[in-house]
């Protein structure tokens, strides 16, 4: 077992052991401190895949945006050291079961079928090369879906303005 | 390479989704649902990269791809949280049992 195997599976269970504490810790902020290391764990992942722009992506979007943004709704919402209530018990066995029918399908798929890896040399993913791509208007460029997003981007800004401002006859 | 393939990267990719599907029909509290909501674009993206990874690794498809996925979190994540903020206001409650009413 080398070590860049037991790199691998360290991280997987960073990923695993966090999400699945995320979703089924009590309480509300320790939850959303588990998400966090779910995130980093997938950022890791992403460093070891070789994509460290996307893995520095997902650190400042996620754990330096999205995180941060919950846990300041976290505390503008609620009591933070409140137990939120189980959910009863035939929701969590209903939901069980069918995430584990999916996951067995899946899977069973998934080692069913022999991926056929390519032999091609590993292309250029550093930054510039993703902006060039990014901003090229060529074949297969992405420059049409980068000011559609950015437009996109525009519209939840205001959006979110719109939302949460407060009327002027509100208290 | 390595002994870790593809199949590997998909497996905990498909773990992770469940564990967001799980989270997402178990819990009612509406910030724990977005919680889970991005645990299952997370996992979507782990399967992007992976598969440019290992089956078309001369191409940045996957990667833009995953880029995009990000950003659309991102504003998501924002206008969802606006909302509850909102939802919060009017009826000093996250639940969605107690949001059954979209207006007021």
């Amino acid at each position: 077992m080398s070590a860049n195997s037991i790199v691998f599976y360290l991280l997987a269970l960073l990923i695993i052991g966090g999400g699945f504490m995320a979703v089924t810790s009590r309480k509300i902020f320790r939850s959303a401190v588990y998400l966090l290391f779910s995130l980093i764990g997938i950022a890791g992942l992403y460093f070891w895949m070789h994509y460290e722009f996307l893995a520095a992506v997902q650190i400042i979007v996620y754990v330096g945006g999205i995180v941060v943004l919950i846990i300041f709704s976290i505390f503008l919402t609620q009591t933070s050291s409140l137990d939120m209530p189980r959910p009863n018990l035939s929701r969590r066995l209903f939901a069980g079961l069918a995430v584990l029918c999916g996951f067995l399908l899946t899977s069973t798929l998934l080692l069913q079928h022999t991926f056929i890896p390519s032999l091609e040399p590993e292309g250029d993913t550093s930054v510039s090369a993703i902006g060039m791509k990014m901003l090229s208007v060529g074949e297969g460029g992405y420059a049409l879906p980068f000011e559609v997003v950015s437009i996109l981007l525009l519209a939840a800004m205001i959006g979110c303005i719109v939302i949460a401002i407060k009327a002027p006859g509100d208290k | 390479m390595n002994q870790i393939g593809l199949t590997h990267l998909l497996v905990l990719s498909t773990s992770l989704f469940f564990i967001g599907v799980y989270g997402f029909l178990t819990r009612r509290n509406l910030i724990v649902m977005l919680m889970s909501v991005e645990l299952l674009l997370n996992s979507v993206n782990i399967n992007f990269l992976a598969f440019n990874k290992y089956l078309f690794p001369g191409k940045l498809d996957g990667v833009f791809f995953s880029l995009f996925i990000i950003t659309i979190a991102a504003a998501e994540a924002a206008v969802a949280i606006a909302i509850i903020i909102n939802l919060y206001r009017r009826h000093k409650s996250i639940d969605v049992e107690d949001a059954e009413v979209m207006r007021d």
